[in-house]
């Protein structure tokens, strides 16, 4: 039996229209991303202007939104990176047992609870804490619950990313270490943690990305604020929420300046992205 | 003797890195023709290069001619050149997720085969032609991967003979294979030259010496010498070859 | 572990090093042991405040159909639970197989040098937050929805109910596509990772027989990295029942059981995201708790469900490799 040289037509066709269809996916996958962006470009940037940028939401502006997502980012940042780290630490160091596998496990449930639930989670704990005198209920609606709920999602997330840039080290960077007889925490903290250092930035960078878009959980946590930031214990303003409020709104204005709060809000978390690839290119060209 | 293959001015690359260079020979109809020489000399790349294999790493580069019987198969589609040319690798890699069945007719219903009748014949013919079909017979629909080691190899073997190829390359088959694994599947190449062309690559030149006709040594990345494998293993043309197979070597 | 051991004794102020050594490991233990605590309180405080209403509601919270703040005080969840279910669902249908077409493609038919920025590109997609998706939702996808494509889908299925009744734009179709989108990022790179743990010898196998990429794709890839796919899709089923600001902002927030996906709905989420602050008594509060504590349980089951699969095929991919 003799098979001449390209008989195989159908089959060829076949393929080509497999990998076009394949390549549509990507097409249709992409229509929406730029469709997002050039229409909060083009929108946006009509209704942003210095003075939209430097008031509050109460002037019609969206200073104090832009001030209240930063506050609410560095506060959870300050809380999470710490914690989160700190957890990821263990599960890469210390996490090779039973123990470790649960905590690992557990770790990763956490990352996927949906965020409303954190939300209503923390309103029902600072409740209860306020009931039985811890606090008072009144900071259900705070700076502080909405950084709890933030963190809450942020923890977990971080503590997985460490863990990951932290078992990148090489075996022969800690055993060069603790060959010189540093002992071990003192590698951990010294040699491991900083030759995985713009990893663990990475991961932190994709964090606060992670919550910086957040909204469902600060609807019932830290609710939202016409005024400039007046404290921890008071209700905040934030860039997702204003964009929430002004895109369901009523008036045509508003609509049209949620535009502009949106274009704020996918730079920023475009920076971050680009940041944390750029992170991870330093470091892979410094090696 | 009839010509199968001729290669002329063959040269592939990885990248920058140049893996094999101007290599010229020819591999004859219903013949074994054995590829020895040390590691990292070009073996796999050669072989990979006669049906194409060889362009599917990302980055790699072939230049020269392969003809078979007279046809360029890099002016021709690459499917239709591995049609003709198969191959089994050195590690077993049957389909994990297909029963035995399936493995050997995956190739013939890649070609629209569907008739069950003619799919269980030649299922049949090829186990039975990879010497596998006593062991396999009572159980053609367990998975590819419940097999030893051995049996996994000449499982690829019966799926790449199923498409009936006039052209079979083998990249050390055996070197993954116990001695009695080994022995039957050097039974099984002597076998299969009435209906094949087989190149094989091995480490082993007893292994070598044993199956085939003729013998091509390479080293870093040359042809040093093809030749009769009687010829070549008893009167070496050239040094280093004679230094390789009386085992004189770095 | 042996060599920490054994290095411990050697340096100099062995003591405080030992001290030092085991406050930092109880430490970062105790660190991670109270994130772990959080899961559970989030677990036992929800289950404690949504007693009320399981007390009072017992199974039929899950069955009732209407949400009754004023006395007589009732509540029920299966129109949520319906609108998250056919949301999620369509989210699937839609997002699927562009997410498998999307991994397929970047690691199997696309050439090398656009495979890293197209999926830099795809990846970009989870980096835009919810609540835009919400505002493109309204003000761009709404419009085309309720002009062109919804009547042009019920011109030629209109006979269909599901299909039935005014386009409006924003319904539970338009919610399903929103979901879609925000899924597929999450669905095709855990496809790509399935698919990068496929061995090259497996392609090389199909390659060998003189299968086209395609065919090798199907015949070797696909195959071997199913167990994997059906765990990236259960995650991407995960994502989209929880999510939502964006489902909130397109589904049209109406408490009805529709057939008809012209119609509005109301998840889960999106019911909670618009009327917790608003509970009125502290049955309803406990009612809407509740529905959380539900909300958390579908996606946990789903989540844990998923990650088994995913982590099942990784080893496959290792144990071959
Ligand atoms: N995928 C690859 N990328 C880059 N270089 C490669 C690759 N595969 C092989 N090479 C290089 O090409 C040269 C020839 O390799 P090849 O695999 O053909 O050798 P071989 O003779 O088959 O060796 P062995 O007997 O160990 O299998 C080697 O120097 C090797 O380093
Ligand atoms: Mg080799």
């Amino acid at each position: 039996m003799k098979f001449p040289f390209n008989r195989d037509t159908r089959r060829r066709w076949i393929d080509l229209t497999m990998s076009i269809a394949a390549f549509v996916c990507v097409v249709i996958a992409i229509i929406p991303l730029g469709s997002i962006l050039i229409e909060a470009s083009i929108r946006g940037l009509q209704s942003l202007s210095p003075a939209v940028l430097t008031s509050t939401t109460g002037q019609g502006g969206i200073g104090n939104a832009i001030q209240g997502t930063l506050i609410l980012i560095l506060l959870s940042a300050l809380v999470s990176l710490p914690v989160g780290i700190l957890t990821g630490i263990y599960l890469a160091e210390f996490g090779k047992n039973r123990l470790g596998a649960a905590v690992r496990f557990f770790v990763e449930v956490m990352t996927q609870i949906p965020s409303m639930v954190v939300g209503i989670f923390v309103y029902s704990l600072v409740l209860e804490l306020g009931l039985i005198g811890l606090g008072s209920p009144r900071l259900v609606f705070s700076t502080i619950s909405g950084v709890l709920a933030l963190s809450t999602i942020m923890v977990p997330f971080v503590a997985r990313t460490s863990e990951e840039a932290l078992r990148l080290v090489s075996i022969a960077v800690r055993e060069s270490a603790l060959a010189l007889g540093i002992p071990r925490y003192r590698t951990i903290l010294r040699v491991v943690v900083p030759s995985a250092s713009s990893a663990l930035v990475t991961g932190s960078l994709l964090g606060i990305a992670r919550v910086a878009g957040e909204t469902a959980p600060l609807l019932v946590t830290a609710f939202g604020n016409n005024d400039w930031f007046r404290g921890v214990d008071q209700p905040i303003e934030s860039l997702p929420h204003t964009i929430y409020i002004w895109a369901t709104g009523p008036y045509v204005a508003q609509n049209q300046a949620a535009w502009g709060v949106s274009l704020v809000l996918v730079l920023m978390m475009l920076g971050l992205s680009i940041a944390s690839r750029v992170v991870i290119r330093l470091r892979s060209v410094s090696r | 003797m009839a010509l199968k293959l001729h290669v002329e001015s063959l040269s592939a690359w990885y990248g920058e890195k140049l893996a094999i260079q101007d290599i010229t020979m020819d591999v004859e109809d219903h013949m074994v023709t054995a590829v020895i020489g040390p590691s990292g000399c070009g073996k796999s790349t050669l072989i990979r290069c006669l049906n194409r294999m060889h362009e599917t790493i990302p980055k790699a580069r072939v230049e020269g001619k392969v003809l078979l019987q007279g046809e360029d198969i890099y002016a021709a589609s690459p499917v239709s050149v591995r049609r003709r040319i198969g191959m089994v690798f050195q590690k077993a890699n049957p389909f994990p997720t297909m029963s035995i069945y399936d493995n050997v007719a995956a190739g013939l219903r890649l070609n629209g085969v569907r008739n069950r009748d003619e799919l269980d014949k030649a299922v049949l013919e090829s186990l039975k032609q990879a010497a596998l079909w006593d062991e396999v017979k009572d159980s053609l629909d367990k998975s590819g991967a419940s097999l030893s080691g051995g049996q996994q190899q000449r499982l690829c073997i019966a799926r790449a003979l199923a498409v009936k190829p006039e052209v079979l390359l083998m990249d050390e088959p055996c070197s993954a294979l116990d001695p009695i694994a080994t022995a039957k599947i050097e039974d099984l190449i002597f076998d299969l030259k009435k209906d094949f062309t087989l190149v094989v690559v091995t480490h082993n030149m007893q292994q070598a010496a044993r199956v085939s006709e003729t013998t091509a040594f390479m080293y870093l990345g040359k042809l040093i010498e093809v030749n009769n494998t009687r010829e070549l293993f008893e009167r070496p043309r050239e040094a280093l070859t004679e230094s390789y197979i009386t085992g004189r070597f770095g | 572990m042996h060599f920490f051991r054994w290095t411990r004794g050697v340096g100099r102020g062995v003591s405080a090093d030992t001290l030092g050594e085991s406050l930092f490991r109880w430490f970062s233990t105790l660190v991670a042991l109270g994130v772990v605590g959080v899961l559970v309180l989030i677990a036992t405080l929800l289950f404690f405040e949504a007693e009320a209403s399981i007390r009072v509601f017992g199974w039929s919270f899950l069955g009732g159909t209407v949400w009754n703040p004023q006395p007589p005080l009732l509540f029920g969840a299966l129109p949520f639970v319906y609108g998250t279910l056919v949301t999620s669902a369509l989210a699937l249908l839609f997002g699927v197989p562009i997410s498998l077409g999307i991994a397929i493609f970047l690691s199997e038919l696309a050439p090398s040098w656009i495979r890293i920025p197209l999926t830099y590109v795809v990846e970009l997609l989870a980096a835009v937050p919810s609540v835009v998706y919400g505002l493109w939702g309204i003000f761009v996808l709404a419009p085309v929805m309720r002009t062109s494509i919804e009547p042009f889908i019920q011109g030629i299925f209109g006979f269909l109910p599901i299909f039935q009744g005014t386009p409006i734009g924003l319904d539970k179709l338009s919610a399903g596509v929103i979901l879609a989108i925000m899924i597929i990022p999450t669905i095709s790179s855990v496809s790509r990772e399935a698919f990068l743990a496929v061995p090259d010898s497996q392609r090389e196998a199909a390659l060998s027989l003189g299968a086209t990429r395609w065919e090798t794709t199907r015949l070797a890839v696909l195959r071997y990295a199913r167990a994997g796919l059906f765990g990236a899709i259960i995650l991407g089923l995960g994502r989209a029942v929880g999510e939502t600001m964006a489902v909130t902002m397109t589904i049209g927030n109406k408490n009805v059981i529709s057939v008809s996906l012209f119609d509005q709905g109301q998840t889960i989420a999106s019911w909670i995201a618009n009327n917790f602050t608003e509970a009125e008594t502290p049955l309803e509060l406990s009612a809407f708790i509740e529905l959380g504590l539900v909300l958390m349980l579908m996606s946990l089951i789903i989540n844990i469900f998923a990650r088994l699969m995913v982590a099942r095929v990784l080893r496959q991919g290792e144990g071959a490799a």
